[in-house]
């Protein structure tokens, strides 16, 4: 096992949070789990299928930093990893699991799959299943809020984007390009990396000559910032400020979570090369149980409470199941609709 | 009525939208200050400031991606390729974002897009600034893609692909920069899938697009001199094919030679002639013949260069062949 990075301390004597928030982020990185504990028994039972890349063990990172954000009118990007994304900005789960299922409830009306689930009414611009394609698309976004700012002079425009990918991601042009433009137009974009060690099976530390990715920042002139990925409340305080900061007109900022996937790459993935001494070390950090053991030391719930918090979302969870099971396949007549914007008026 | 420059004719359709239009800007490398590699936007950041004519860094793929991010979110940007080819570097978000994200997200965003610029074959460039990147397109589903080919018809048609909801793929060609023409002085847009008759005929129907219609009309001097009667027809839209302007004239010629400077291998041409046997095979009453330029870099040899493409004779020669009966 390679050495662990040492990961940054919070305080969270500092974060400040209310009982609310504290209930609202639990429920949040609950949701994610439990549905994707569920996609992988799905997949098993032959309900879903092609490449499912599960997000299990980084919940705190898409908690922490969407739930910073302005529902329905920051956008989000992602990637292939991007149920639990779109479980943060709102997607119901039933469109999520229809979609996985091929149904044209799902949120890409069964044409995207999981790893292109979209929805533009929760300004989701997608999951991307090509490495870097999202970065300059979610650069576009945000490039879009600063041109209606300042060329059509819209004194509203002040949304934030928010682009999530991994740490093999950082090796590829597009990520470096798009920092560039972001800071050199001082663009109002969260890089968000979760860095989670691997790619797929090359180990972050052979892919790259400066493992610490938060410091490629500074060549750009952009704030690049570390965080415990698997503390939301840390995740939550540094997102906030990036945020402030993007939407003060300020500029970007390059966030870095520490985090891991507590699973395989997908459930295609035999995962032989990750080590016992690795996995265990992450496991004891689990950002739910660490919440959670938070909010009750705090006096912010108790278990009773966070344990009916887990039911409520079993039940979601079990619906989500059984709407994507009942819903209808597409229209086969709907072969061709959507290749242009004319086809669906 | 102005007697108009075919860059300047670009220039008035990107004006006028972009007047029309705040939602419309301008993006590529040296679009700005600079004006254009072929000064198709010269002055324009002068008028609209430097968001609206953007000049970028060279980063194709991520600026083609940026565009296309910004036109999911209600913006209609242009994208100049300083030359078209560098945009083989941006195919991976022209294929896969551009034209694939529509549907793949089952209509949720529609992708409003422009990409235009210089290609084609030019004068003793070299392989790589004389591509021909239409072979290379047209099987990325979700694009259209058009070739302007007069002053009259690059302004018209630039017009309709801005305002266009689909990423449109908008071929100009390096050597019909200079062009002159007479434009009308009240606005005007083309259609983007419709073929222009650029001369009726009745021997053989003759398709082509781009620079090498002004090839086949110099041929077509030399033809009808000698009696011939062919009838042109310019593409124009290299996807989809406008097979109603295209099937009456098969119907009333029963013989087709197309002309492209596309090279053979899984060209236009060769997209082309399949439709012709699929949709009008027993309307022929010969083989459909094939013109291409050849399957080669592009040297830069003028020599070898001209022997590349389609030249005016040999398009005389084989007008004579196939009405003779001899093809
Ligand atoms: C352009 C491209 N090349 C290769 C792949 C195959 N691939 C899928 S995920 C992946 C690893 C990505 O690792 P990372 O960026 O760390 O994200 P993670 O999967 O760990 O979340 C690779 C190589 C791809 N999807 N796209
Ligand atoms: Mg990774």
């Amino acid at each position: 096992m390679v050495q662990e990075r040492t990961l940054p301390v919070f305080q969270t004597a500092g974060a400040n949070i209310t009982r609310e928030e504290g209930l609202m982020l639990y429920e949040d990185m609950v949701l994610g789990r439990a549905f994707e504990d569920k996609c992988a028994e799905m997949y098993y039972r032959g309900k879903m299928f092609g490449f499912v890349h599960l997000y299990n063990g980084q919940e705190a990172v898409s908690t922490g930093v969407i739930r910073a954000m302005r529902p329905g009118e920051d956008f989000v990007c992602s990637t292939y990893r991007d149920h639990v994304h779109a479980l943060s900005v709102g997607v119901p789960a039933d469109n999520v699991m229809a979609e996985l299922f091929g149904k044209v409830t799902g949120c890409s009306k069964g044409r995207g799959g999981s790893m292109h689930l979209f929805s533009a009414e929760h300004r989701l611009l997608g999951g991307y299943a090509f490495i870097g394609e999202g970065i300059p698309v979610a650069l576009g976004a945000a490039f879009q809020t600063k041109y209606r700012r300042e060329a059509m002079g819209d004194a509203t425009a002040d949304q934030v984007t928010a682009c999530f990918f991994g740490d093999g991601t950082t090796n590829n042009g597009q990520f470096y390009e798009c920092l560039n433009m972001a800071a050199l137009w001082k663009l109002p974009i969260l890089f968000v990396v979760e860095n989670n060690k691997w790619a797929i099976g090359m180990a972050h530390e052979r892919a790259t000559s400066q493992p610490e990715i938060y410091r490629k920042a500074s060549v750009f002139g952009m704030p690049g910032v570390e965080v415990d990925g698997m503390d939301v409340l840390a995740v939550r305080a540094v997102a906030q400020e990036a945020i402030a900061r993007a939407r003060a007109g300020e500029g970007p900022t390059l966030i870095e979570a520490l985090t891991y996937r507590f699973r395989g790459h997908s459930l295609a993935d035999p995962d032989e090369l990750r080590s016992k001494a690795e996995k265990e070390f992450w496991f004891a950090r689990d950002p739910i149980k660490r919440l959670a053991a938070y909010m009750t030391e705090q006096s912010l719930a108790t278990q009773d409470e966070l344990k009916a918090i887990e039911h409520r979302v079993q039940d979601v969870i079990e619906r989500a199941v059984k709407f994507a099971q009942e819903s209808p396949e597409p229209d086969p007549a709907d072969l061709y609709k959507y290749v242009f914007a004319e086809d669906d008026p | 009525m102005a007697e108009t420059l075919l860059y300047n004719a670009l220039r008035e359709a990107i004006d006028e939208e972009m007047g029309r239009d705040p939602t419309v800007y301008v993006l590529g490398e040296d679009v700005g200050h600079y004006g254009g590699s072929y000064k198709v936007t010269k002055d324009l950041y002068k008028k609209y400031g430097e968001l609206r004519v953007l000049d970028t860094p060279i980063a194709e793929n991520s600026f083609t991606g940026m565009a296309v991010g910004s036109a999911m979110t209600g913006l209609r940007p242009i994208i100049e390729g300083m030359n078209m080819g560098f945009l083989l570097l941006a195919f991976n978000q022209i294929a896969n974002n551009a034209g694939m994200l529509r549907y793949t997200s089952g209509g949720n965003f529609k992708i409003p897009m422009v990409i235009r610029g210089p290609g084609g074959v030019g004068r003793q460039l070299g392989a790589e600034h004389s591509q021909r990147l239409e072979a290379y397109f047209q099987g990325v589903p979700g694009l259209k893609m058009v070739a302007c080919s007069t002053p009259y018809n690059a302004k018209g048609l630039l017009k309709a692909a801005i305002r266009d909801d689909n990423p449109v793929l908008f071929f100009e060609h390096v050597l019909l920069y200079n062009l002159k023409q007479d434009l009308p002085d009240e606005e005007y847009i083309l259609p983007l899938n419709r073929a222009e008759i650029v001369r009726p005929g009745k021997d053989v129907t003759i398709l082509t697009y781009s620079r090498m219609r002004h090839h086949v009309m110099q041929a077509v001097k030399t033809l009808t001199k000698e009696g011939y009667d062919p009838e042109v027809i310019d593409l124009i839209s290299l996807k989809p094919l406008d097979f109603e302007t295209i099937g009456p004239s098969i119907q009333k010629t029963h013989r087709v030679i197309i002309v492209e400077e596309c090279m053979k291998s899984g060209g236009i041409g060769a997209e082309l002639t399949a439709s012709i046997n699929d949709r009008l095979f027993d309307e022929l009453d010969a083989p459909v013949l094939r013109m291409a330029s050849q399957d080669i870099p592009t040297p830069y040899n003028g020599m070898l260069e001209n022997l590349t493409i389609v030249q005016p004779p040999q398009i005389v020669e084989a007008v004579k062949k196939m009405v003779g009966g001899k093809i």
